[in-house]
């Protein structure tokens, strides 16, 4: 499965370190997190379930920035849910 | 007059409580969020705040013991369209741009509006959230544009105090829009604003008017006054006409508006230069007061800065207290003066606070 990771700044609604989740895009895991951490979807997506402008998502150190959550996942990538400079 | 003075500035909410000597800090919550604005129960026990995270969208705090605990609600949000998810267009709240009780008769239950220009709302205390869909589906919305921001803007929402189904709603750049049946139906109702920045054609549109602020006379609800981007208008029938009021001596520009809870006629606005620099006239501080609906307006200065003062105060940033003498005002530069006798003499709470976007008296 793959791992999800958020940034500290989400720590009050999202888990803390890597949790692990099914799923074989960026969309089916975080989906898969946030039925178990319902609260933090609302940080991450909006009204639309579009990827907030200001997040950025990382997969296996590459730095997705267009059709985040088709992005596909291996069996072992690891996913980073940050958030972006230019939101600051 | 109030016993608290609730800040919401771009980084937290500071209270404020009245003493002997004054308003001295009493707490600081959510510090270093933007908080965008600001609702306080009369018995100063519920509070709802709206937070405006940079990174993570908008979000609904709501205490219930007088700010001792915060519980985060869910926020409004758009109801999901078919293929939204890739659909740049399709709507998602933005900002949260005015909250108010939606009248005695129904404690708790809660008007929001939004950026983009929306109502939501609320039968169970914040708990759950509706989209007004009849507000949305207006006809005339589809003339409506962003005014200072790109996004429109739903920043006054004036609940009539002879029928809670009434409810009169500006937005930026939309007019003024009405309900007479609690928001099933809603109608336009800002005939008389005038848009000089608009081609000629246009500038009596009332569908495309910059209303920045609405506020409506409590104890005389026929009478409701906006500061416009064009300047100051006031309707004296019950929304049915507005008329431009043009003998403000400093600037007939700026955000806010305050009328007193019991005389119409009476009402404050802050000044400032437009449109391609904003800035107060001559870099000096002032309020406008007028206290003959208009006809004439007094400058007042005491307490306020006179040289290099840059403060703007935003749509929100201005507000009354129940008796008419209390009066509050928060800066783009973080200071805040109160006044207890009508803006004829105002004190500095202080200087260096983080920009204020909405102040609450309770």
């Amino acid at each position: 499965m793959a791992k999800v990771f958020f940034t500290s700044h989400l720590r009050s609604v999202a888990p803390d370190g890597g949790v692990e989740a099914a799923g074989a895009t960026v969309a089916a895991a975080l989906a898969d997190v946030f039925a178990r951490y319902p609260t933090a979807k609302g940080y991450v997506l909006d009204d639309q379930g579009r990827v907030r402008l200001h997040i950025a998502v990382f997969v296996d150190n590459v730095h997705v920035r267009r059709d985040i959550l088709e992005y596909p996942l291996r069996g072992d990538s690891e996913v980073y849910v940050m958030q972006a400079l230019s939101g600051g | 007059m109030a016993q608290n003075l609730y800040v919401a500035s771009r980084k937290g909410l500071l209270t404020y409580q009245r003493g002997a000597k004054g308003w001295t800090h009493k707490a600081t919550d959510f510090l270093g969020s933007p908080v965008s604005m600001v609702l306080v129960s009369p018995d100063r026990q519920t509070i709802f705040v709206a937070l405006n995270l940079g990174h993570f969208g908008t979000k609904l705090h709501r205490s219930t013991d007088g700010g001792g605990s915060w519980t985060e609600l869910t926020a409004p949000q758009f109801p999901k369209v078919e293929g939204g998810e890739k659909d740049e267009k399709a709507p998602a709240v933005n900002a949260i741009w005015a909250m108010e009780w939606a009248g005695k008769d129904k404690p708790g239950c809660i008007w929001i509006g939004t950026a983009p220009a929306a109502v939501f709302y609320s039968a169970d205390n914040g708990e759950s959230w509706t989209l007004n869909q009849g507000l949305w589906d207006l006809p005339t919305r589809a003339k409506w544009f962003g005014g200072g921001t790109v996004d429109t803007a739903l920043h006054s929402i004036c609940v009539d105090p002879r029928s809670s189904d009434r409810v009169a709603v500006a937005v930026s750049c939309g007019g003024v829009t009405l309900t007479e049946d609690g928001g099933k139906t809603w109608r336009v109702a800002g005939h008389g604003l005038t848009a000089e920045f608009m081609p000629p054609e246009m500038q009596k549109d009332p569908d495309i008017q910059d209303a920045h602020l609405m506020v409506q006379c409590p104890a005389n609800p026929k009478v409701s006054w906006i500061q416009h981007h064009n300047g100051i208008f006031r309707s004296t029938d019950d929304l049915k006409s507005w008329h431009e009021i043009t003998t403000a001596p400093v600037s007939k520009f700026g955000f806010a508006v305050a009328v007193h809870p019991k005389d119409a006629d009476t009402a404050w606005f802050v000044p400032a230069v437009k449109d391609e620099h904003r800035y107060p006239v001559d870099e000096k501080m002032v309020v406008q007061r007028t206290r003959d609906g208009g006809k004439t307006f007094d400058v007042l200065r005491h307490g306020l800065p006179q040289e290099t003062a840059f403060d703007l105060v935003y749509r929100h940033g201005l507000v009354v207290d129940e008796t008419g003498e209390g009066l509050a005002m928060g800066s783009t530069t973080g200071a805040v003066w109160t006044s207890d006798n009508g803006g004829d003499a105002w004190t500095l709470l202080s200087a260096h606070l983080p920009p204020v976007y909405a102040l609450r008296f309770a």
